[in-house]
């Protein structure tokens, strides 16, 4: 359909620019030549009129819609029929009309032939599309083309895209010279299809190789190293970049826990069921939205942001006033209770919105991407992630260490009983700095319903990652929380590349729990003869 | 040696004898009765069902008292003893999976799952699986391996408490993923199943039924007794004192960290073997047993039936167990919310479980100096052995005030 | 001989004359596996120890040594890096430098904490440290010598010289009539006197006391001074404590902390006299 609209784009503008003459006829007769290769050099001079008249031919023959009659050729559309050379409409049919048969080979230059012709749109876009495709086609037939469109662009990036095509072209050129000046032009290019070029030229065929002279073999192999360099290194990129996604969701999944596991010591087994109660706010608020403001539905996602924290930080608030403060100084006790409330929170989701999954769906401000390299295409919706995450992250931050509710629960969590003699409400607090914890939870939850599924027992599968990432980390310490979930991520994304994702998944853990074996109190830990105890 | 004083510790009272002949009476006479010799119309007939749940129960039995040997006992509550129980039935399930021979859907040497998936030979850790002892030998060594490795690290590194439950958890997570993966050799997701027969005799006949009923009773009462000579021997009082005061043990001269190992070794073998039994019974095994979530299901068995104690989790694996199939037959949707609150109200106000729960109520005239000393300082596990009276009254007060007092005075 | 835990004190000095003999000797003393090589007549010496906690140094190049036989007491206002001092000596905090020896050779640094107590040192904690879940004769039962690896304990018997022993301990420490019951149930002062007990039972040669005497009635530290002041010569006691009445009745050498380091050493009325002690105690 895009292709469509350039095209139309593209004919009206070269329309505007040229007069209407007819076709050499004798051009358009090689089109319909029994030889593929016959075909192939006629598309290519076609083309190469760069014009409105050979824009239509080309377009028609490629949408199998250039006919043939006796020698004449005519172009259908619908049941209208045109005569190719001149663009006159014609009132009868002639007879014996038959379409022209394209194999895949002369589809490809077919192809190639339009992305040339593209090259001259005014839309930017449109051009360094085209520029794009042809890098990794381009051949000797369309030089006269991609030259033109040299001259005439103003765009640098264009200009640097044509320039490798025009080199990807040169290397068939029969003047070694110019292959050679083409090898070294690529050098500087970042592309795979490039480099599958100048591999292609390095095979033997027979006793030869594609590139006959040596001199020319051994640039090409440079050029090839150099980009398998820049391929590398846009690799690395990459995987970062997953890897610091993957490791802040891993932080908001473990954010929550860092404060009630982390700061207060309640070892929550249902902190991933609060990331659940996040993640239908989110759902919920996507009901309402689509039911009373259809028009912004892109925006509930905002509006269910107070929505998550606030139910979660309502249900911890439960959680903590009936089950857990009895629990409080007994770990193990509050572990098997938490791990019951996580059932009752999952039935409960069941039994409220279904057993099977919900669809929560990307705003459209999430959907998309943007290219920062060739092959490095960043999600719009990871990267939103990882703004959120940090958006979090400070808002904790600023809460325990900045706010003088932070402070109350810094000091009932180090000195219950002197916190308690000086004024501070320990029961307040404790439900407080549970809340706080839980609605963090929700908060990440609210981030994960955008990237992963949503379901009653989603949260079953975040509660060993977010134990991990906090216990790693070095429990009671935000930034340990954050340096283990970003470095956890990135390893896994690496790890993944070579071991694929379930065995990645299983040395981390297992390093985990070697790591937790060499330093039991994680990684950035308070020193001191109280530790142990 | 005659009149040197006898042991203080005596393992097994006349009563309690009295409970394991009759209980290994019960397994192996009258059940065999119900089951075999009556007619199916009969109402005391046993039906396959309810043999095979109550066999499932005592396997899940065994599992709570191995639990309780090192969460009661050690202090030391593991979120991973579903993985040795799972292990040891994959260690016997590659010996059932032999044993069907050709008579798999695709007749080959092979078993099914490794056809499906044009594996041409067995991997090598298959080799000797077609041998009986060799399989009960893995049962044994490879949870036991495991589990002494992993625990050698971690009680070295003195990780204890949540961390190490969080950790046990993390392991059986880990090894549950990476036996979904079918290049682990395993079966994948679907595991073993369809077996034909065990020994040669056909799986799911009566007659085989009632042997492995009998053999998961035996199993049952051995490692009730076996826990009760361990917890009434030296052995037991330290390692019930590192439980409390670990620091003072270490100061006194023990290592606990050989202390602790041997126990959790030996708890696992005693899950392997109840896995071991399971597995023909219920005639399938798959990763999903080595879930997080199965591995706490023993922890609240154990709690229910009061930890601390060797007969409680015989008890709170029956009783949970039973209401799970009473529940997931009438109210499958409610199974899970009283589960939960299972899981919520016994932590909160039965922290001894039923046995201590019976305890209490035994003894009511004396509730007052009970209840004080059911709240220790520290009450992570505030559990008294069954043992203890017994060991008083067997040897103590004689000796103390008696001779040796006397003389040094 | 040995009938009572008070022991004459002319054997004692027998016994450290012995000691002084095979030290003076020309020959090499034997070393035996395990045991502290006591042939120089000091039975503990740290030098240039210093542990710091995230910056903090509780010890500063605290050097000291202990003779066998002696009884020596430690004080020090709050923070002195007494028990971490303990700590270190006991293996549960390792130095971040200097040495920490057992007798000549042991290198108390390098050994574990059950290790440490197998060479022979026995210590008390602040807070009284006992078995609350067993009785008193279980805990002494548990501390006393004899070896503690798991096959061992699993077969355990206790023969009759055993519980000679754990009856002597019983009197010593004044708990017989409390032998069956939970050591939980004990008064605090009962409870210290049960951790002392435990130490004995250990036949420890260096024992180390921190605040011994805390939460005891004046009767109780009364016998409790009595029992270690029997007690030296027979084993090396080091006694940290904040009474100075209970120092004074030990009459022993005193060493004085202070921020990590040794401040002053003597009998307590020099230490008493000293200028810098008084502004330590007093402040500036």
């Amino acid at each position: 359909m895009n292709r469509l609209i350039a095209c139309l784009l593209l004919f009206a503008s070269l329309c505007a620019g040229s007069a209407r003459a007819a076709m050499d006829p004798a051009l358009l007769a090689g089109l319909a030549a029994d030889e593929s290769d016959d075909k192939i050099a006629a598309i290519a001079k076609v083309a190469a009129l760069a014009d409105a008249d050979a824009l239509r031919v080309l377009v028609a023959m490629s949408k199998d819609n250039l006919m043939i009659a006796g020698d004449k050729f005519y172009i259908a559309d619908g049941d209208k029929l045109s005569d190719a050379a001149t663009g006159a409409e014609l009132s009868a049919r002639p007879d014996g009309l038959d379409s022209l048969t394209i194999n895949n080979r002369v589809r490809s230059a077919l192809d190639s032939a339009l992305a040339g012709l593209r090259l001259f749109s005014p839309n930017r876009d449109k051009r360094y599309a085209a520029a794009r495709e042809l890098q990794d086609s381009a051949d000797a037939a369309l030089l006269p083309l991609i030259e033109r469109a040299l001259k005439s662009e103003q765009d640098a990036e264009i200009r640097t895209l044509l320039q490798y095509a025009q080199a990807v072209a040169n290397l068939q050129n029969a003047d070694a010279a110019v292959r050679l000046e083409a090898a070294k032009a690529l050098s500087s290019s970042s592309n795979p299809s490039i480099k599958s070029t100048l591999l292609s030229r390095l095979q033997k065929q027979g006793d030869s190789y594609a590139e006959a002279d040596e001199k020319v073999r051994a640039e090409i192999a440079d050029s090839i190293k150099q980009i398998d360099k820049r391929l590398a290194r846009a690799d690395a990129i990459a995987r970062v970049f997953t890897g610091v996604s993957l490791g802040s969701i891993l932080l908001l999944a473990a954010l929550g826990l860092a404060i009630t596991y982390g700061v207060m010591g309640v070892i929550n087994m249902a902190h991933g069921e609060l990331l659940m109660v996040g993640a239908y706010s989110a759902y919920f608020m996507q009901g309402v939205f689509r039911a009373h403001w259809p028009d912004s539905t892109d925006w509930y996602l905002v509006a269910a942001v107070p929505l998550a924290f606030f139910a979660a930080a309502a249900v911890g608030v439960l959680m903590e006033r009936t089950v857990i403060r009895f629990l409080y100084g007994r770990p193990l006790e509050t572990l098997l209770a938490t791990w019951g409330l996580s059932l009752v929170l999952i039935q409960a989701a069941r039994v409220l919105f279904g057993a099977q999954n919900v669809e929560v769906a990307n705003p459209g401000w999430m959907s998309g991407a943007i290219e920062v390299l060739p092959n490095v295409v960043l999600p719009w919706n990871r990267i939103v992630i990882i703004g959120f995450a940090g958006f979090v992250l400070s808002l904790v931050w600023l809460l325990m260490n900045r706010t003088r509710l932070g402070m109350f629960v810094r000091a009932v969590t180090q000195n219950r009983a002197m916190a308690g003699c000086v004024g501070v409400p320990t029961a307040r607090i404790d439900t407080l700095a549970f809340a706080i914890g839980a609605g963090i939870a929700g908060l990440g939850g609210l981030a994960l319903s955008q990237i992963a599924n949503v379901g009653p027992d989603m949260g079953q599968g975040y509660i060993v990652d977010s134990f991990m990432v906090v216990v790693l980390g070095g429990v009671g310490q935000l930034a340990g929380a954050v340096w283990a979930a970003l470095g956890l991520g990135v390893a896994s994304k690496f790890l993944e590349g070579w071991t694929g994702a379930v065995i990645a998944k299983i040395l981390v853990l297992v390093f985990i729990i070697v790591f937790i074996q060499k330093r039991p109190q994680g990684l950035f830990a308070l020193k001191g003869r109280f530790v142990e105890s | 040696m005659a009149n040197s004083p006898s042991t203080r510790t005596v393992a097994l009272s006349a009563k309690s004898r009295m409970a394991l002949m009759a209980g290994l009476a019960l397994a192996w006479g009258v059940v065999p009765l119900l089951a075999l010799a009556l007619p199916a119309g009969n109402p005391l007939h046993l039906s396959d069902y309810a043999l095979t749940l109550s066999g499932k129960i005592l396997c899940y039995a065994t599992v709570a008292v191995a639990l309780d040997l090192i969460w009661g006992y050690a202090g030391i509550l593991s979120l991973g003893h579903g993985l040795f129980f799972a292990l040891g039935g994959y260690a016997f399930g590659m010996y059932l999976m032999r044993s069907i021979g050709h008579d798999g859907n695709y007749q080959s040497d092979l078993p099914d799952f490794m056809v499906f998936l044009d594996w041409k030979e067995l991997p090598w850790f298959w080799h000797g699986t077609d041998s009986f002892v060799w399989s009960m030998l893995l049962v044994l060594i490879v949870p036991a391996v495991l589990a002494w490795v992993f625990g050698f690290f971690a009680f070295r590194s003195r990780i204890k408490g949540v961390y190490f439950s969080i950790i046990t958890q993390a392991l059986t997570y880990a090894t549950m993923l990476l036996f979904f993966r079918n290049e682990t050799g395993f079966g994948g997701n679907n595991g073993f199943t369809d077996f034909k027969r065990v020994l040669g005799f056909p799986i799911t006949a009566p007659e085989t039924r009632v042997v492995l009923f009998g053999l998961s009773a035996s199993l049952l009462m051995g490692a009730i007794v076996l826990g009760r000579v361990l917890i009434t021997s030296k052995f037991g009082r330290v390692l019930m004192a590192t439980r409390d005061a670990e620091s003072r043990v270490m100061f006194l001269g023990y290592q606990p960290l050989y202390y602790k190992l041997t126990v959790w070794t030996l708890s696992a073998m005693l899950c392997a073997l109840a896995g071991a039994l399971y597995v023909p019974q219920v005639g399938i095994i798959n990763p999903s047993e080595m879930s997080p979530a199965n591995s706490i299901e023993i922890a609240i068995w154990v709690a229910v039936g009061g930890r601390g104690t060797l007969i409680g989790p015989v008890f709170g694996a029956a009783l949970v167990n039973l209401a799970k199939s009473w529940f997931t037959m009438s109210f499958p949707e409610y199974w899970l919310f009283f589960l939960g609150l299972m899981f919520i109200l016994v932590t909160l106000w039965l922290p001894d479980g039923i046995v201590g729960l019976w305890r209490k109520l035994r003894s009511g005239r004396a509730a007052a100096p009970a209840a004080a000393s059911a709240a220790p300082p520290a009450p992570a596990v505030p559990a008294t052995p069954t043992a203890q009276p017994e060991a008083k009254a067997a040897g103590m007060s004689g000796r103390t005030v008696e001779g040796p007092v006397a003389k040094g005075a | 001989m040995k009938v009572a835990a008070k022991v004459p004190r002319n054997q004692d000095q027998a016994e450290r004359e012995n000691w002084d003999d095979s030290g003076s000797g020309r020959m090499a003393h034997p070393v035996i596996e395990g045991e502290p090589d006591l042939s120089h007549g000091v039975i503990l010496y740290l030098e240039d120890i210093t542990v710091s906690f995230d910056g903090f140094r509780a010890l500063n190049k605290l050097t000291l040594s202990i003779d066998v036989g002696e009884l020596r007491c430690v004080i020090g206002p709050n923070g002195a890096g007494k028990t971490t001092m303990m700590d270190v000596i006991t293996g549960k905090t390792r130095p971040d430098s200097g040495q920490a020896f057992f007798g000549q050779s042991m290198d108390l640094t390098k050994l574990a904490e059950a290790e440490i107590a197998h060479a022979g040192i026995g210590r008390k904690f602040q807070k009284p440290t006992i078995f609350e879940h067993h009785t008193v004769f279980e805990n002494l039962e548990l501390a006393m010598k004899t070896d503690k690896r798991v096959r061992r304990s699993l077969f355990a018997r206790l023969r009759s010289e055993d519980y000679d022993r754990i009856a002597q301990t019983l009197t010593t420490i004044r708990l017989e009539n409390e032998a069956d019951r939970e050591a939980g149930l004990l008064s605090h002062g009962q409870k210290q006197w049960l951790e002392i007990g435990m130490l004995l039972m250990q036949e420890p040669r260096l024992l180390l006391l921190d605040e011994p005497v805390a939460g005891m009635t004046d009767d109780e530290t009364e016998r409790t001074a009595e029992l270690f002041v029997s007690l030296a010569g027979q084993h090396s006691l080091m006694v940290v404590e904040h009474d100075m009445a209970f120092v004074e009745a030990l009459g022993s050498k005193v060493t004085v902390l202070h921020e990590g380091s040794v401040l002053a050493e003597g009998d307590l009325a020099t230490v008493q006299a000293d200028q810098r002690v008084i502004e330590v105690y007093l402040g500036r």
